[in-house]
């Protein structure tokens, strides 16, 4: 089995004074390479919190959590960091680039803390610029780029250390609708001719449409986890 | 992370924010450079004040008569006429004793050719120039010979020399007229400059001792013995040696007051130099004070900083970065805030300590430790404030930080 995700039974409570709050009640969920998966749910619904637990961002309250066969509660934050260096992808909504620093620097940034030597990082970096379509940008800094461009960028600096998962989080939050449609083609092809698994949280449900399977979180816990049947394009 | 990437990483970060890492830097460049220029003045200050000091001359004692009371008056130190250039000859033989001088001092005009001059005659001894550590410029100075012969010969100092012969003659062999005598010039002395009095040491004439007692005091007595020691750790043996020796010849016994006092310039030295010490500690104490507010201001810039750079820090965790990476992040930063603060604080010192020494003529003086002391104290300071803000910044939740607006 080529299970890159495994939770089993996951729950994550926050304590709020004398009460708490249940943000994921118990959740199961596998993710096999090369999916791509689309998690939606309304604000609340501990869709995002589930991302940043798979994302080793935060830790579950209890429940278990395996990572390409390695369980995740028992790593410490250093081996933590490790692996989203080298396994993991980020793409936030607000893109999150370094300002006043070049777009070149912000792809390469990822592989700065994975020690890649500095020669190599900038094939690489053009590389993955070149897949994304932004490789003429690369000495552009962040304010003289569009959104779209901006999350393109974004979407070259996850993919430098040619992780097994990434996690988008609302991608197209702050992208119009074409600019959206444009940036899910781009998932949608990194995922079909690279084989690259994603997991894409969202609320809005033409931009899961491009997933291939669509799992929708509620008050903690998982509604429905269905095949995609009518792909977007 | 090595450390070349994260100074990289942390110069980076400097230069991206020139306006703030240059006002930064303000604070450390203002302290280190008041450090170098107060310790740079102190330094000159005492270094001025031993040099005086050695001018007096070197393991120097001193025997003054005492004092005498007549009809209820008692005159100070000096009064009494007790010492005579035989205690002199006597004190000569004791052990670890260099040289011995009889001093005698009188002011007088003298006059050469047509000008004129008051100054101070001083007899002495042949070994003067040896106690006052004191050269001869031109000609020869006092011989054995001069003092038996009760010769009428003179070495002026260089002040007499332009008052008395202002046209540039060299006065050896030339005639000087003291208190109706004529004197041949033998010699000249070198500069000896001010005294720690302020008094000028080359407005004087010298002369054999037994000439002035002779011919221009007429007494048999002696104003001072200059004695000098073989070394520095005998002025104080030597010193009771000669107190004990003048009681005996003076044939004074215990409830008498002795008609002489010793004294000797070392304790006067020390207490110039420690008094310049103290001095030079308290101007870089102060100074001090202004490179710790620089340090504060780093800090509080540096806190501006991780708040500012909390999405950044949160990124820079989801990308990979370790805890010690961030942690390192902002303290290398600090340090080399602080570093280059502190070498243009350096470079910025020694050019006021030069504008100081042109200006305000003062004396300075940098002690080269002084220089690393400062960049290295200011490295500390970088380290020091650093920490808390790059502690703060490395312990930031990954979550908290990227939500954080």
């Amino acid at each position: 089995m080529g299970g890159v995700v495994e939770v089993r039974n996951l729950r994550k409570i926050y304590p709020m004074g004398d009460d708490e709050v249940v943000a994921l009640g118990g959740v199961d969920l596998s993710i096999e390479r090369g999916e791509f998966i689309a998690v939606m749910g309304p604000s609340g619904s501990g869709k995002s919190t589930f991302m940043q637990i798979v994302g080793m961002l935060d830790r579950a309250t209890s429940g278990s959590y395996s990572f390409e066969g390695r369980d995740v509660a028992a790593l410490t934050d250093d081996e933590r960091a490790d692996i989203r260096s080298r396994r993991l992808g980020f793409v936030f909504q607000s893109y999150n680039l370094l300002p006043r620093t070049s777009a070149l620097e912000n792809v390469e940034l990822p592989m700065v803390y994975a020690g890649v030597p500095e020669a190599r990082r900038l094939d690489i970096a053009l590389e993955k610029m070149d897949i994304v379509g932004i490789k003429s940008l690369a000495d552009h800094m962040p304010n003289q780029m569009s959104g779209g461009q901006q999350q393109r960028i974004a979407i070259a600096r996850s993919l430098v250390n040619d992780p097994a998962l990434i996690l988008a989080d609302e991608p197209t939050g702050a992208l119009d609708t074409k600019t959206s449609r444009d940036v899910m083609r781009i998932f949608s092809d990194l995922n079909a001719t690279r084989d690259i698994t994603i997991m894409l949280v969202t609320h809005e449900p033409d931009i899961a449409a491009f997933a291939k399977r669509i799992v929708t979180f509620r008050d903690g816990h998982i509604l429905s986890d269905v095949p995609n049947v009518k792909r977007a394009a | 992370m090595n450390l070349r990437a994260t100074l990289r990483l942390a110069i980076q970060a400097l230069v991206r924010n020139k306006a703030r890492s240059l006002l930064t830097m303000l604070g450390i460049v203002i302290g280190v450079a008041a450090v170098i220029v107060t310790v740079a003045i102190g330094a000159g200050a005492r270094v001025s004040v031993q040099q005086s000091i050695a001018s007096l001359g070197s393991n120097l004692i001193v025997v003054q008569p005492g004092s005498v009371t007549q009809g209820g008056v008692r005159t100070g130190f000096g009064g009494a006429s007790s010492l005579t250039p035989q205690d002199g000859l006597a004190i000569a033989q004791l052990p670890g004793v260099a040289a011995v001088s009889p001093i005698v001092s009188v002011r007088s005009q003298v006059v050469a050719g047509g000008n004129n001059w008051q100054t101070q005659i001083t007899g002495v001894a042949p070994t003067y120039t040896f106690i006052k550590a004191w050269a001869l410029a031109s000609g020869r100075f006092l011989s054995e010979s001069d003092v038996a012969s009760i010769a009428k010969v003179a070495v002026l100092g260089q002040t007499v020399v332009t008052q008395l012969f202002p046209g540039g003659e060299s006065p050896i062999g030339k005639t000087v007229i003291i208190k109706g005598s004529p004197f041949t010039v033998i010699g000249t002395m070198t500069v000896l400059g001010q005294s720690g009095m302020g008094q000028d040491q080359d407005d004087v004439v010298l002369v054999p001792y037994s000439s002035a007692m002779e011919r221009l005091t007429g007494l048999t007595t002696v104003n001072l013995l200059m004695i000098s020691a073989a070394t520095a750790a005998q002025v104080n043996p030597v010193q009771s040696e000669v107190v004990s020796l003048l009681a005996r010849r003076h044939r004074i016994t215990p409830p008498q007051p002795y008609d002489f006092q010793v004294r000797n310039l070392q304790a006067f030295a020390q207490a110039a130099s420690s008094t310049g010490t103290v001095m030079e500690l308290l101007l870089a104490g102060v100074a001090a004070v202004s490179l710790l507010v620089g340090g504060i201001g780093i800090m509080n810039i540096m806190m501006v900083s991780v708040t500012e750079r909390t999405r950044e820090i949160g990124l820079r965790m989801a990308v990979g970065a370790r805890a010690r990476s961030i942690l390192n992040q902002f303290l290398t930063e600090s340090i080399v805030l602080s570093t280059i603060g502190g070498l243009i604080g350096v470079v910025v010192g020694v050019l006021g300590t030069i504008l100081v020494a042109l200006l305000a003529k003062w004396p300075t003086l940098i002690p080269p430790g002084w220089i690393f002391a400062s960049v290295g104290f200011s490295a500390m300071v970088g380290i020091f404030f650093g920490y808390y803000p790059a502690q703060k910044a490395a312990h930031l939740s990954p979550i908290e930080a990227l939500r954080f607006e």
